[in-house]
C-alpha cells in the first residue's frame, strides 16, 4: 500500500479512530429511516429547487452506489458543506462525511482537471497558498484586487463573482506580529505576570495552549488573533503558535481531497506533538475547530488524529470551562460607543459543535454591549461557495433571512466567529463585523 | 468556576422543555442540555393526556386518572399535577381544547379517530364531533396522505359525508419536493406558473392557484381538510386566504415527520424558554456525571469527539426519553439508563419482554426508571439513587404511553412538577 493509500483510504476501509473498529459508511446509510428532517434543514434545498437535498446526497446515493457502478450525481457540487444536515439527523447518519467522500470521488473521477470549474475551485480552496505572496505586497494586492479590470477577468475567466469585494490583506500578518513580539518566550512572561497578579503560582505547566489561527486571521484579520493571544495570557495561559497549514475546510468543500490530506497530515502531526506535551489546542474560527474535531477523525487515521480532536476547543468554550469567564465579564465593561448592540450570527459550524448559544449567553453579562441573536438561519456564504459566480445568487438568497434580522437590530455592528460568515454579513448589510474575542480583549485586557 | 446553573435539565424533548420552563418560571437559573434538537418537530403536534385504558376509549381523562395503578406517573403527580402541566402548556401554545376536560376526537392522516386533550387551532374545524360534510384534499407528491383512502376509513366511523380527492400541487415543484418547501411557498404566497395562453406564460399566487384547483371538487362540502402543510410561519394567513376564496372552513390533519404542527409548537416553546431566560446548549450528548462529597451529583459531562465538558448545577432532571428517545438502552445484558445507571427493572428472561401479538400487553413498553413521590429515581432497595436527581417524561416506567395515548400528558405533568420541586430545593 502506498503512503497515500494508507493515510486516506476508501471509506469502507477507514478505521474509526475512537473505537478502532473498521469504519464503514454503509451501516450509516442503513440507519437512515427516511424521515426527511435533514432535507427540511438544508439551506440550499430551501432556495434552489434543482438541488435534491441531503437525504439524496447522503444515504440514498450510498445505497445506489452499493448496488452497482453508479456515477456520483453532479449536484454534490452544489452542497455548500454547511453540515446542518449532520446536526439535524435524529439517527446519527454521518451525512457530511458521506458528502465529503462523495465530493472527493466526484472531483477525482468525474471532473476534468482542465475545466474552468476545477481550476477555479483549486485556486479558491488553496487560498492559504496564495495569501503569503499577496501579504508580502498587501497594498499592491489590495489595489489590484479592487480594480474593476481584475474583477472583470475573475468573473469572465475564472467564474469568481465580481459582486464581492476581496478581503483586504493586512499590512502586518499575525505571525509577523507574533515573532516581533518575541514569540513563545514573551507569551510565557506575560502569562506568568498575569498568574502572579491573580495570586496563582507563577509556574504552571497546565496552562499552556497551542493556537490554531488558520489562514484568514493570519493574513486578513490579525486583530482577532492578537485578541486571542492577549485574552489567554490575561488568564495566565502561555500561548504557542506552531507552523501550520490551512485547516482544510475549503478543500473538503471543493472535493480537493489530496490537498486536504496533505494539510491535515501536517496539522495533525504538529499539534499532536504539542498535545503530547500537555498543550490544549485552541481555535478562533469555528470551521477550523470543526475540521480538527470532526472532519479529521471522519476522514483520516494518522497517528494522533483522535488525540488532537479530543483536545481541541474553541476559544470561548475553553475559557468558560476552565475559568470564571462569566463572573469576570459581569465585573467588566466595554465602550458602548464601540460595541453597543451586536447583531450576532451563529455560524453553522458553531451550531454543529453545540457552541451556537455561548457568545450571546456570555456577553449578555457584560456592560456596554447587548448581543442579539439574529436567528438560526445559514449566512449562505459557506466559505468559498458564495464566491463562485454560479452560486452567488443562491448564496445571497440563503443569506436574506439573516440580513433581514440584522437590519432589525438598531446598531450597525455585527458579531460572529466565522471569517466568511463575517464577509457575508458585511456584504449584505454594510455592518462592521467583530469577533467575540475582540469584545473580550476590550473588556478584560487592560 | 466553570459553567454553573441552579437546575440542569438533560433532554430537549417535550418533557425537558417543560421542566426547564417550569423551573425558570419559579425563579431558578436553568440550563437545558440536549443532544439533538427538540423531538417536537417529529411529533404530530397533538397533546394526548389519556386516550385509552385497557383498550377502552376514555372520554374524560380526569375522571379516569384515579383508576390507574398506583405506580403510574399520573398517580405520582396527582390530578393537580396533570392540570398544572396543561396550564403550563396553555400558557405557551396557541392551542384549542382548553374549554373542556373531555377528550376531542381528531381525524388522523390514516382516516382513524384519535382522542386527544389539546390540538392546534388549525385542526379544530375538523373534529369528528362536528357533523358538517367534509372534503379531504391530498396531493400527488405528498404520498403519506392518501385522501380517498382516508375518507373511506373515516366514513366507517363518522355520521357525516366525507369525500377524498388527490390533486397535483400547483406550480412546478420537484416531484420529491419536501412538505416544508410547499409550506414555505404557501407562507410567502409565491407566484407559480399556471400554463400559457397565446405563448405568454401566466402566473398566479400559489394560494389562489390552489383554491382554483379545488373549486370543481367542492360539491356540498362545508369544510376542507388538508394534510398539515398550510405554512410554517403564517398558517393563519394561508388558511384565511383559502377560506375566503373557497367560502368554506379549512383545517389541517396532523401528519408524521417532518411535522409542520410539531415545528410550530417547537417554535412556541423556544420563544417561551428564551423569555424565561433558560440557557440552552444542544448538539452533544451527556455521557457521564461527577459526584460531590455527599454522593450527590455535582455536574454532568457532555462529550464531543473525546472532549469532555462539565456542566455544574445543584439540581438535575433526567428527561432523555424512552427506548426510542435513547433515554433507555437495551442490550443483551438487559435494560439500563445510560447516564446515571439508574435502575430499570426488567424480567431477566428476554422472552418475557414481549407478548406474541403486536397489540398485546408488552412489558418493554412500560420499561423505565421507578420514582418516588418526589419523582426521584429509586434503586433496588427503594431508596433514591441521588438526592438531587429527578426523572420526567418518556424515561419513566410503569406506563405504556403509546397504548394509553398519554405521552405528552405524562411529559407535561411530570415536567411541570419536577421543575417546580427542583427549583424549590434551590430557592426555598
Ligand atoms: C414521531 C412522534 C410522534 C408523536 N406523536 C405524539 C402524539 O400524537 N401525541 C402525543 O401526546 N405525543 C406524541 N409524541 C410524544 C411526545 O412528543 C414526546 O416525545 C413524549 O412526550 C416524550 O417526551 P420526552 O421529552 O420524555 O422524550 P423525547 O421526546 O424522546 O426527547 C428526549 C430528548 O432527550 C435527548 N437526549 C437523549 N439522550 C440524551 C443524552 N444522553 N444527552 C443529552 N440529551 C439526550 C434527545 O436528543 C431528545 O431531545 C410523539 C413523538 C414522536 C417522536
Ligand atoms: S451540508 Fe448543508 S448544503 Fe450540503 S446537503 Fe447538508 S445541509 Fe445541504
Ligand atoms: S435526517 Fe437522518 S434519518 Fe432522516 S432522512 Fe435524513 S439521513 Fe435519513
Amino acid at each position: 500500500m502506498s503512503e497515500k493509500e494508507a493515510e486516506s483510504r476508501n471509506p469502507s476501509e477507514l478505521q474509526d479512530v475512537f473505537s478502532g473498529e473498521p469504519m464503514d459508511l454503509r451501516p450509516g446509510s442503513d440507519d437512515c429511516y427516511k424521515c426527511s428532517t435533514c432535507d427540511t434543514e438544508c439551506p440550499v434545498a430551501e432556495v434552489d429547487d434543482d438541488f435534491p437535498g441531503p437525504k439524496f446526497q447522503g444515504p440514498e446515493q450510498w445505497r445506489l452506489k452499493r448496488k452497482g457502478d453508479h456515477d456520483i450525481d453532479d449536484s454534490v457540487m452544489s452542497c455548500s458543506n454547511c453540515m446542518r444536515c449532520d446536526n439535524a439527523c435524529p439517527s446519527e447518519v454521518p451525512l457530511s462525511q458521506m458528502h465529503n467522500t462523495a465530493r472527493g470521488k466526484y472531483v477525482d473521477e468525474q471532473m476534468s482537471k482542465l475545466s474552468r470549474e476545477y481550476i477555479r475551485n483549486r485556486i479558491l480552496s488553496n487560498y492559504g497558498r496564495l495569501a503569503p505572496l499577496a501579504s508580502k505586497f498587501p497594498r499592491l494586492t489590495n489595489f489590484v484586487m479592487g480594480l474593476s479590470v481584475t474583477k472583470f477577468v475573475n468573473e469572465k475567466v475564472m467564474g469568481i463573482t465580481s459582486q464581492r469585494e476581496f478581503p483586504d490583506f493586512a499590512t502586518e500578518t499575525f505571525t509577523d506580529w507574533w515573532e516581533k513580539r518575541g514569540g513563545k518566550a514573551t507569551s510565557k512572561e506575560r502569562a506568568q505576570e498575569a498568574r502572579t497578579k491573580r495570586g496563582d503560582a507563577a509556574e504552571n505547566d497546565d496552562k499552556r495552549v497551542a493556537y490554531f489561527h488558520g489562514d484568514y486571521s493570519n493574513y486578513n484579520t490579525p486583530e482577532v488573533a492578537k485578541a486571542m493571544v492577549r485574552v489567554f495570557e490575561q488568564f495566565g495561559y502561555e500561548v504557542a503558535v506552531p507552523d501550520q497549514r490551512c485547516s482544510g475546510t475549503p478543500m473538503f468543500a471543493n472535493g480537493m481531497m489530496d490537498d486536504a490530506r496533505r494539510a491535515a497530515k501536517f496539522n495533525i502531526e504538529t499539534f499532536a506533538a504539542l498535545v503530547e506535551q500537555g498543550y490544549d489546542v485552541i481555535c478562533s474560527c469555528t470551521s477550523c475547530s470543526m475540521a480538527l474535531r470532526q472532519e479529521y477523525p471522519e476522514l483520516y487515521s494518522f497517528d494522533g488524529t483522535a488525540k488532537v480532536a479530543a483536545n481541541t476547543f474553541e476559544a470561548l468554550e475553553y475559557l468558560r470551562v476552565h475559568e470564571d469567564l462569566e463572573g469576570e465579564l459581569a465585573d467588566s465593561s466595554v465602550p458602548e460607543s464601540e460595541f453597543g448592540e451586536l447583531a450576532y450570527h451563529a455560524p453553522c459550524h458553531a451550531k454543529n459543535q453545540g457552541l451556537d448559544g455561548q457568545a450571546v449567553e456570555l456577553l449578555s453579562a457584560l456592560d456596554g454591549t447587548d448581543p442579539v441573536d439574529v436567528g438560526d438561519s445559514c449566512s449562505g456564504i459557506s466559505g468559498t461557495y458564495g464566491w463562485k459566480s454560479e452560486k452567488y445568487d443562491t448564496s445571497m438568497k440563503i443569506g436574506d433571512e439573516m440580513f433581514e434580522h440584522m437590519e432589525d437590530v438598531e446598531s450597525e455592528t455585527g458579531m460572529t466567529e466565522c471569517p466568511t460568515c463575517a464577509m457575508q454579513m458585511n456584504h449584505g448589510t454594510g455592518y462592521d463585523i467583530r469577533h467575540p474575542l475582540e469584545v473580550l480583549d476590550s473588556a478584560l485586557v487592560n | 468556576m466553570a459553567i454553573e446553573d441552579d437546575v440542569v435539565v438533560i433532554g430537549g424533548g417535550l418533557a425537558g422543555m417543560t421542566t426547564a420552563l417550569s423551573a425558570a418560571r419559579e425563579g431558578s437559573r436553568v440550563r437545558l442540555l440536549s443532544h439533538k434538537e427538540s423531538t417536537l418537530r417529529f411529533a404530530s403536534g397533538l397533546i394526548d393526556v389519556l386516550g385509552y385504558v385497557e383498550g377502552e376509549i376514555v372520554s374524560n381523562p380526569f375522571e379516569t386518572i384515579s383508576a390507574l395503578p398506583d405506580e403510574h406517573p399520573y398517580q405520582k403527580v396527582g390530578e393537580d399535577g396533570v392540570r398544572a402541566g396543561l396550564a403550563l402548556f396553555d400558557s405557551v401554545a396557541d392551542y384549542a381544547g382548553d374549554h373542556t376536560d373531555r377528550n376531542a376526537l381528531v381525524p388522523t392522516f390514516g382516516g382513524r379517530i384519535k382522542p386527544t386533550a389539546r390540538y392546534p387551532k388549525h385542526t379544530a374545524p375538523g373534529l369528528a364531533s362536528d357533523e358538517r360534510d367534509t372534503l379531504l384534499v391530498g396531493f400527488e407528491t405528498v404520498v403519506d396522505f392518501d385522501a380517498p383512502v382516508a375518507a373511506e376509513h373515516l366514513r366507517e366511523t363518522v355520521p357525516f359525508d366525507v369525500r377524498g380527492v388527490t390533486l397535483s400541487f400547483p406550480g412546478e415543484f420537484r416531484t420529491d419536493a419536501k412538505i416544508t418547501r410547499l409550506a414555505h411557498a404557501l407562507d410567502k404566497n409565491e407566484r407559480v406558473e399556471i400554463g400559457s395562453s397565446e405563448n405568454v406564460s401566466q402566473s398566479e399566487p400559489v394560494r389562489i392557484a390552489l383554491a382554483e384547483k379545488i373549486k370543481p371538487h367542492l360539491g356540498d362540502a362545508e369544510r376542507i381538510g388538508f394534510p398539515a402543510m398550510l405554512g410554517e410561519d403564517h398558517p393563519e394567513d394561508v388558511r384565511a386566504t383559502l377560506e375566503r376564496k373557497l367560502d368554506v372552513e379549512v383545517f389541517e390533519i396532523p401528519m408524521g415527520p417532518p411535522s409542520l404542527p410539531g415545528m410550530r409548537l417547537e417554535a412556541q416553546f423556544e420563544s417561551a424558554l428564551k423569555e424565561a431566560g433558560v440557557r440552552i446548549t444542544t448538539g452533544n450528548p451527556v455521557v457521564d456525571f461527577e459526584s460531590g462529597d455527599n454522593g450527590e451529583i455535582s455536574a454532568v459531562v457532555v462529550e464531543r469527539n473525546g472532549a469532555a465538558i462539565p456542566f455544574h448545577g445543584e439540581q438535575f432532571v433526567l428527561a432523555t426519553g424512552g427506548l426510542v428517545g435513547k433515554g433507555i438502552d437495551s442490550d443483551r445484558e438487559g435494560v439500563r439508563e445510560p447516564i446515571f445507571d439508574c435502575r430499570v427493572p426488567a424480567p431477566e428472561d428476554r422472552y418475557e419482554w414481549s407478548e406474541d401479538g403486536a397489540f398485546d400487553n408488552h412489558a418493554f413498553a412500560r420499561f423505565g426508571v421507578q420514582v418516588d413521590d418526589e419523582l426521584r429515581p429509586l434503586d433496588s432497595a427503594g431508596e433514591p439513587e441521588f438526592e438531587n436527581l429527578r426523572a420526567v417524561g418518556g424515561v419513566l416506567g410503569n406506563c405504556d404511553v403509546s397504548a394509553e395515548k398519554s405521552a405528552s400528558g405524562v411529559s407535561l405533568s411530570t415536567g411541570t412538577v419536577a421543575g417546580r420541586k427542583a427549583s424549590d430545593e434551590v430557592n426555598p
